[in-house]
């Protein structure tokens, strides 16, 4: 394989495989507060790319994308109030139904809404055919915009949680809820707001990258195993190994098929790997199994 | 003579933690033993590596002669070691007879086939279940609570009901994890004198208890420990003159 | 006990024979095709609630087994192997002497030659049995969410394979599915002389699978698997071995599944991938979780009453929103299941007390 090549897949896996990193941070940020991992997580990434394609047929595409992430903020914040937020100590399956039942419904709603038709944001700057040349690789501009937007997610996420009062307040919620309470933290207004930012940052990914992927109604269930493969390979939690775990996934995808794997099952690969990562390291690559075996899942 | 029990150099850390810190002591067949100490002193920990629910880092557990440490909870239950839990764990939903009739599991043998075709030799089976578990009502003085769910009976009916299931499988050794936790001085009494009891059904038993007067009462046998460490062993009286252990208890 | 078991399939059997003359006399035999499928995913759900509500797992990928009964089931059964007994296979020999295959002519006249459906159900169910075997071992370690997504992950993984292999029709499935003969004159088949037939064929192998596991749950197994759900760490101090009893009530719902999904491929002549999909899945967890998850009778009820319903186009292109709904408002409202609402049970302790 040339090293033009090499590098264009390399690129092609850094970018599904920064998005997979969202997805998973999107997991961890609800995981950490709650304890409950959010099965329509996905769902706010479908639904970020659909409704800034919906604005952006009445006000420019900045304008869009804001409006956008702000509209899937907001449902992200009625889901937790209207279902989550006054169950008393619901019991993990209960979580899970209740998670996959509002996944099932926004993605319903968002067939009745959008059709099954496949729409695109269109490029952020330039168009289809514009390449930019980095490292012998030629690739779209988009492919930039992705890189860009999504590492300052992660920057500006882990800045959020070590200086902010309200980050810190909802790390105090992760770490011990009920002493969290006792120092004066609303504990269920962080949980609302971590349902909020984890809505935010799962459409902002939705947006960059829905002119490469283009976005359908039911594209969340598939970013939502790949996002949850990503999180627990990275350790369920950890955001920051959920970064590597994203890219580390996403090249291995662009390779298979590079060797001629069938792209049909590419799906199966990191389904392969998640059952595989749950059967022998649970606690994740970079997780820490004795910290790992106290947690109640 | 052999112990019943031989435990040699048990440890266990929990990160930085040693929770059980070189353990080593005897139990003699037909005795009680109670395993005392402060808060934290490593003593359910202790429990829970002799009964499998925790892997002890190293060290030896023989039971009748035999090695057990390394077997999983299920195959030292069947081995002959029966447990109660400190914090009594009926099974939710079933009768109190049901409750015991689980416990017979390890005498009995239907499987998934006898239990869906429900054989005359399954439905045998299950009268003989049926009849044990309720004559183990009896002994315990229970029977009239046979039909009542489980998990609303008091709570020293549901101890005794726990006993009644830990003696069904016919154990030869029986650990009991804090008895009289929770109990008052009436059911505490009537705690102690089940143990006596079952003691003169001919079962060795190993106790870890909070209450001192339950354990002086009961015990042929006390071991302390602190801090996951063996500090003193003897009879009652000895360990209420040791200066050690009063210093452990008392402070300085 | 005797008496109770004989009341209950009586009591099924009644329901069965009624439902049947009042079509009949309604004029609305059409019914039964719809009533028929339904049996048969009943019988999956059954086999699920054992495992959600008794063994306390959850699954998430019990479309899957079903796929893996259907397809394997259909792709045998629709195989002709006339060329591989001409050109001497010493395995499809040995089949012919034995009399398991059966002859017959495409629809151009061709000769055809093709295995019998027996031995199609009995390498379906083998099949599905080890599958469901090998995934048990290292899935049914995992707890709550993980486990949820394992078994996700194997539905999709399922889902996938039928998807993107030839074999298996790619996106059309597999059809003309030929009918089953299970004893001369007995056949599943979505012929419409024989809808009565298979309609009482399909409520025997219901109400059968029914007692069995109604047996099963009152019997030493299903009180372990109680105990395993309620304590599993006392269960264990019983001595019970609770990974093999875990393991062997998943297998045994898997082939529960398995059979719902070779006789349903053989009543309707043909399987899809969407048979295989998440969604459905998910439905058959919703179905049990509203029958109250520990209820065989719930899930037997929801589960006739739901997908009757869904099949007859009641829910019309809102289908699956509609089971999405109905999880979320039982699971938020009733999460013991509709059957066990605050009256039923103050009605049951009430009977106790007295």
């Amino acid at each position: 394989m040339s090293l033009d090549l090499f590098s264009q897949y390399i690129f092609a896996g850094i970018t599904y495989g920064i998005i997979y990193a969202i997805v998973a941070i999107g997991f961890n940020i609800i995981y950490n507060t709650t304890g409950i991992i959010n099965f329509a997580q996905g769902e706010f990434v479908m639904l970020g790319g659909m409704t800034a394609i919906s604005f952006n047929h009445f006000i420019p595409l900045p304008m869009a994308i804001i409006a956008a992430v702000l509209f899937t903020m907001l449902i992200g914040a009625l889901i937790e109030i209207v279902f989550i937020r006054w169950l008393e100590s619901p019991s993990v399956l209960r979580m899970i139904i209740i998670t996959i039942g509002l996944s099932i419904i926004i993605r319903e709603i968002a067939l009745h809404v959008w059709g099954d038709t496949v729409r695109a944001l269109p490029y952020f700057t330039g168009n289809v055919v514009s390449s930019v040349t980095l490292l012998g690789a030629s690739i779209s501009p988009q492919v930039l915009w992705v890189l860009a937007v999504c590492s300052c997610i992660v920057v500006l996420l882990s800045l959020f949680f070590k200086f902010t009062p309200l980050g810190k307040e909802m790390q105090a919620c992760a770490a011990n809820r009920l002493a969290a309470t006792l120092c004066g933290i609303n504990a269920k207004n962080m949980v609302t707001f971590s349902f909020m930012l984890s809505a935010a940052i799962g459409a902002v990914a939705g947006c960059v990258v829905s002119p490469i992927t283009s976005s359908q109604y039911d594209m969340g269930t598939g970013l939502a195993i790949k996002g949850f493969t990503v999180a627990v390979l990275g350790g369920l939690g950890n955001s920051m190994a959920a970064v590597a775990a994203g890219l580390l996934l996403g090249i291995l995808e662009a390779f298979s098929i590079a060797v001629g794997f069938p792209l049909a099952f590419q799906d199966a690969i990191s389904i392969s790997i998640l059952l595989i990562i749950l059967f022998v390291r649970p606690h994740g690559l970079f997780g820490n199994k004795e910290a790992a075996s106290l947690k109640e899942f | 003579m052999i112990p019943l029990l031989k435990i040699r150099n048990l440890n266990k850390r929990f990160g930085g933690l040693h929770a059980v810190n070189a353990v080593s002591f005897d139990l003699k067949k037909g005795a009680i033993k109670a395993v005392i100490g402060p808060n934290g002193a490593g003593k359910t920990t202790l429990f829970n590596l002799i009964c499998g629910a925790l892997a002890a880092d190293s060290g030896a557990v023989e039971f009748d002669s035999q090695p057990i440490l390394g077997l999983k909870p299920y195959q030292i239950a069947a081995s002959g070691i029966a447990r109660t839990f400190q914090n009594i764990k009926m099974f939710p939903g079933m009768t109190a007879l049901e409750n015991v009739m689980v416990g017979l599991h390890t005498k009995s043998r239907a499987g998934f086939w006898a239990g869906m075709l429900h054989l005359p030799s399954t439905l045998c089976e299950e009268k003989r279940i049926r009849d044990r578990a309720y004559e183990l009502l009896e002994l315990l003085d229970i029977a009239q609570f046979a039909d009542i769910e489980a998990r609303s009976l008091a709570f020293g009916q549901q101890r005794a009901v726990e006993f009644a299931r830990a003696l069904a499988s016919d154990p030869t050794l029986l650990l009991l994890d804090e008895p009289a936790a929770g109990l008052n001085i009436y059911e505490t009494a009537e705690v102690a004198r089940l143990i006596t009891k079952i003691q003169q059904q001919g079962i060795t038993v190993l106790l870890v208890e909070h209450d001192m007067s339950l354990v002086m009462d009961i015990s042929d046998e006390i071991v302390v420990l602190s801090f996951g460490q063996h500090i003193a062993e003897g009879t009652p009286s000895e360990i209420q003159h040791n200066k050690e252990v009063i210093q452990i208890y008392l402070g300085e | 006990m005797a008496t109770k078991k004989i009341t209950t399939i009586a009591l099924l059997v009644t329901v069965v024979v009624i439902v049947q003359i009042g079509t009949q006399l309604t004029g609305t035999s059409y019914y039964l095709t719809q009533l028929t499928m339904t049996m048969y995913s009943c019988l999956l759900i059954i086999g699920l609630c054992l495992v959600m509500g008794y063994a306390g797992q959850i699954s998430l990928g019990h479309a899957g087994f079903f796929a893996i009964g259907g397809y394997t089931s259909a792709s045998l059964t629709t195989l002709n192997v006339l060329p591989s007994l001409e050109s001497g296979s010493s395995c499809v020999h040995l089949l012919n002497s034995f009399g398991l295959l059966t002859a017959s002519t495409s629809m151009y006249g061709d000769p055809l030659l093709r295995i019998h459906p027996w031995i199609a159900f009995v390498v379906a169910i083998t099949l599905t049995a080890l599958i469901a075997f090998a995934l048990g071992i290292p899935v049914l370690k995992l707890k709550g969410h993980y486990l949820a997504m394992a078994t996700l992950g194997f539905g999709i993984i399922i889902f996938r394979i039928v998807l993107a292999m030839a074999f298996f029709g790619e996106a059309d499935g597999i059809s003309d599915v030929p009918g089953f003969t299970l004893l001369p004159g007995l056949t599943v088949t979505g012929n419409i002389e024989e809808r009565i037939v298979n309609y009482y064929i399909a409520a025997a192998v219901l109400i059968s699978g029914f007692v069995l596991l109604l047996n099963l749950i009152d019997s030493r197994v299903g009180r372990a698997l109680r105990a395993i759900h309620g304590a599993e760490d006392a269960a264990d101090a019983m001595g019970i071995n609770t990974a093999r009893y875990k393991l062997y009530t998943f297998v045994l719902s898997a082939v529960f599944a398995a059979i719902a999904g070779v006789l349903l491929t053989h009543y309707t002549g043909g399987i899809s991938p969407s048979d295989a999909g998440v969604m459905k899945s998910v439905r058959y967890v919703a179905i049990v979780a509203i029958g109250g998850m520990a209820s065989l009778w719930g899930a037997l009820a929801m589960g006739g009453v739901l997908n009757f319903l869904s099949l007859r186009g009641l829910f019309g292109s809102y289908d699956d929103a509609v089971f999405g709904a109905i999880l979320i408002i039982i699971m938020l409202f009733a999460p013991e299941g509709v059957l066990r609402l605050s009256l039923w049970s103050t009605l049951k302790r009430f009977k106790v007390e007295r």
